[in-house]
């Protein structure tokens, strides 16, 4: 009850605060490159406590700045976020983006962090093989924090028919997932808590390299994708089983390769997207703590039914290679995953009010683990540089084990407050 | 037969010949207003006004290439200044008059370039009471338009067209529009529900010489029945600057070269 009601005074103090400055003229902002916003950001759990107690999934102020300079051909880019975290009152600074490019005939270059997104899926990824913040995702942030730069090289290639984007990344990014005092986490190994990370060191032979060539093949946007790297979601080796005293957290090697099309069809967009994990490190599948390879596959349908109203329905499955050597590798106690793992979704938005009000839903539900993950939304853009958003989180399953089903009791309200200048 | 056929030939004569003069000033009005030039660019400022006086701003570069004919398919590039929750966010349609659009946006802080579901073209443009269509154009095959009468406007002679969809399904019922008889520029335009109600006014408010090409430069839609209005006005015009075919494409969808979006 008290977390509610701090909950709802820190709202309105923010509301109020966006309200005044709403009002106010910001106009230097236009003269100088120089923009940004102030955001309060809420999220508290509905079921239960976190794991350590507190209520708040997340509770933060956060101002971000951004400068963009483009003297002819050149470009320098910076986004800095500055942050104070209300669950456990720290101070950051966050550097989002920063990079210097050059642009000429047919060709550019940038060089510094990035955030890349590949690929035709929503919120369901093949060929985005870039680090991505799940635990911002789970907790109500604004969507763009579920996807995190990379510092890395980026050249392009641009030709009339055919282009091609070219990426290094000699400093590997982990994807963030949500942490053990937020959410309640299923753990098989939860007893071990002696455990250390070791990441892929920053060596030429561990940069990573993904490439793109794309055109446009009989109206339809056509993509090739591979990429030489690294699995972003962590292992867990044990010092010795069936007693481990220590866990080692590493990120085994992979390559994987792919495709996707989209474009007009059947009244609306059409998109498909495969591609194939080749698990380097576990080549036969019988090593119990690496991921087998796997091909994905991606099927989606967006179409406009009426006036500001869209609708879109995604089919995605996950093949896992070498099914059987998976089965009798893996150690008794923990759950076994299907052969095939499917997941589909829906996203339904609609717009009011001169699109100043849009209300969304959008639902996994994975038919193999037989569990969801649903978000329910509604934004108001109060004036031209004020907007709210209020959404609840809901998640869902038959078991403790899987994706979703294990924050079955994490459910959370959420709220977005955002002044742009 | 032979009879029936005849008093059908004398009925529906008279009807076609004006039917055909029409369709003649509403091609030729669309040419103007919409396909005038090899390419166009505006800065265009939108003040959308709601019924309680609140105003928002809007603020795009708009850049259009023609391919082929008048009333053919056109390219358009549009850069997002204002408001800030859209700043740098960039919108690319191809528009094709007999079928759907295909229309991208790319989202700048997350990076992606997305494919967007377009069918109604009836649809707001950026929120604003203007329809994609007042936009970029409604294919004239999908009315039926006959000339009402011959009138004045402003001081200046106009054709007054009206215009009915052919499909059924349409939410509107008719569009009545003053064509100015000199320029063939559109002066006034009526939107009617299927109810026969008088829904939206168009309004040319400013017509300017660019490069020899009369311009719209201050156009506003009015909603009579949510009294929301939008008036859009026309800076920086220009036609014929020789926009290259590769603007239209991911790479600058993605970073927009500054030279063409200013």
């Amino acid at each position: 009850m008290r977390a509610v009601k701090r909950f709802l005074s820190r709202a309105a103090a923010i509301t109020c605060l966006a309200a005044l400055l709403s009002q106010s003229e910001m106009s230097f902002a236009f003269d100088l490159p120089l923009h940004g916003f102030a955001q309060g950001n809420y999220s508290a759990g509905t079921k239960e406590s976190n794991p350590d107690g507190k209520n708040f999934k997340w509770a933060e102020e956060r101002v971000q700045l951004k400068l963009d300079l483009s003297p002819e051909n050149y470009e320098l880019f910076i986004k800095q976020d500055f942050s104070r975290d209300g669950v456990d009152t720290t101070f950051r600074g966050e550097t989002r983006e920063a990079f210097a490019g050059y642009s000429g005939t047919g060709f550019d270059l940038r060089a510094g962090r990035q955030i890349f997104t590949w690929g035709t899926g929503d919120l369901v990824f093949i060929n985005d093989v870039f680090p991505k913040d799940y635990e911002a995702f789970f907790s109500g942030r604004p969507l763009e924090y579920m996807k995190k730069g990379v510092d890395s090289l980026k050249a392009g290639l641009y030709a009339e028919k055919i282009s091609l984007e070219a990426i290094a990344i000699p400093f590997f990014e982990p994807n963030t997932y949500p942490s053990e005092k937020r959410f309640h986490v299923f753990d098989p190994m939860s007893s071990v808590t002696n455990r250390h990370t070791s990441e892929p060191s920053s060596t030429f032979e561990n940069t990573e390299i993904a490439l793109r060539v794309y055109g446009n093949l009989f109206d339809y946007d056509s993509s090739l994708y591979f990429y030489k790297g690294f699995y972003r979601t962590p292992s867990f080796l044990p010092d010795s089983m069936p007693a481990p005293t220590e866990l080692e957290i590493f990120y085994p090697r992979m390559n994987s390769y792919g495709a996707s099309v989209q474009g007009r069809a059947l009244d609306g967009v059409l998109s498909v997207e495969a591609g194939y994990y080749d698990s380097r490190d576990d080549k036969d599948g019988s090593n119990s703590i690496i991921p087998n390879s796997e091909a994905r596959f991606l099927l989606g349908y967006q179409r406009q039914m009426w006036e500001d109203f869209t609708a879109s329905f995604q089919y995605y499955a996950e093949y896992m290679s070498d099914y059987s050597e998976y089965k009798n590798a893996l150690p008794t106690g923990f759950p076994k995953r299907d052969r095939v793992h499917t997941l589909v979704t829906m996203r339904l938005t609609q717009f009011l009010k001169y699109q100043t009000v849009r209300l969304s839903l959008f639902s996994f539900y994975s038919p193999s683990d037989e569990d969801y993950f649903v978000t329910p939304e509604i934004k108001y853009n109060l004036s031209d540089t004020v907007w709210l958003a209020a959404g609840y989180n809901i998640f869902g399953g038959k078991k403790e084990t899987t994706q979703f089903g294990q924050f079955d009791r994490d459910d959370n309200l959420y709220s977005q407050m955002r002044y742009e200048f | 037969m032979m009879r029936y056929l005849a008093v059908l030939f004398v009925v529906f004569l008279p009807l076609r010949v004006f039917a055909a003069t029409a369709e003649d000033i509403v091609k030729k009005s669309q040419a103007v207003f919409l396909y005038q030039g090899k390419d166009f660019k505006a800065r265009i400022l939108m003040k959308l006004v709601n019924k309680n006086g609140q105003e928002r701003i809007r603020e795009l570069t708009m850049i259009r290439k023609n391919y082929g004919e008048s009333g053919g398919d056109q390219k358009y590039f549009i850069y997002f200044f204002q408001p800030s929750d859209v700043r740098d966010m960039t919108f690319m349609v191809y528009k094709y008059p007999s079928k759907d659009d295909d229309r991208w946006l790319f989202v700048p802080a997350i990076n992606m370039v997305r494919r967007i579901a377009a069918r109604d073209k009836r649809s707001s443009f950026a929120g604003s009471d203007f329809t994609y269509e007042d936009v970029s154009g409604r294919d004239t095959e999908d009315d039926v338009h006959t000339l009402v009468k011959e009138d004045r406007l402003g001081g200046k002679d106009v054709y007054v067209v009206k215009s009915e969809p052919k499909a059924k399904d349409s939410e509107f019922g008719k569009k009545l529009s003053w064509i100015d008889k000199a320029s063939f520029l559109p002066l006034k335009e009526e939107y009617y529900d299927r109810k026969d109600e008088l829904v939206k006014i168009f309004t040319a408010d400013e017509i300017k010489d660019v490069k020899g090409f009369p311009t719209v430069t201050r156009r506003t839609m009015k909603n009579l029945k949510t009294q929301h209005s939008s008036e859009a006005i026309f800076n920086k015009t220009d036609y014929n600057m020789g926009i290259e075919d590769s603007l239209f494409s991911e790479r600058f969808l993605k970073n927009p070269p500054k030279k063409s979006i200013e």
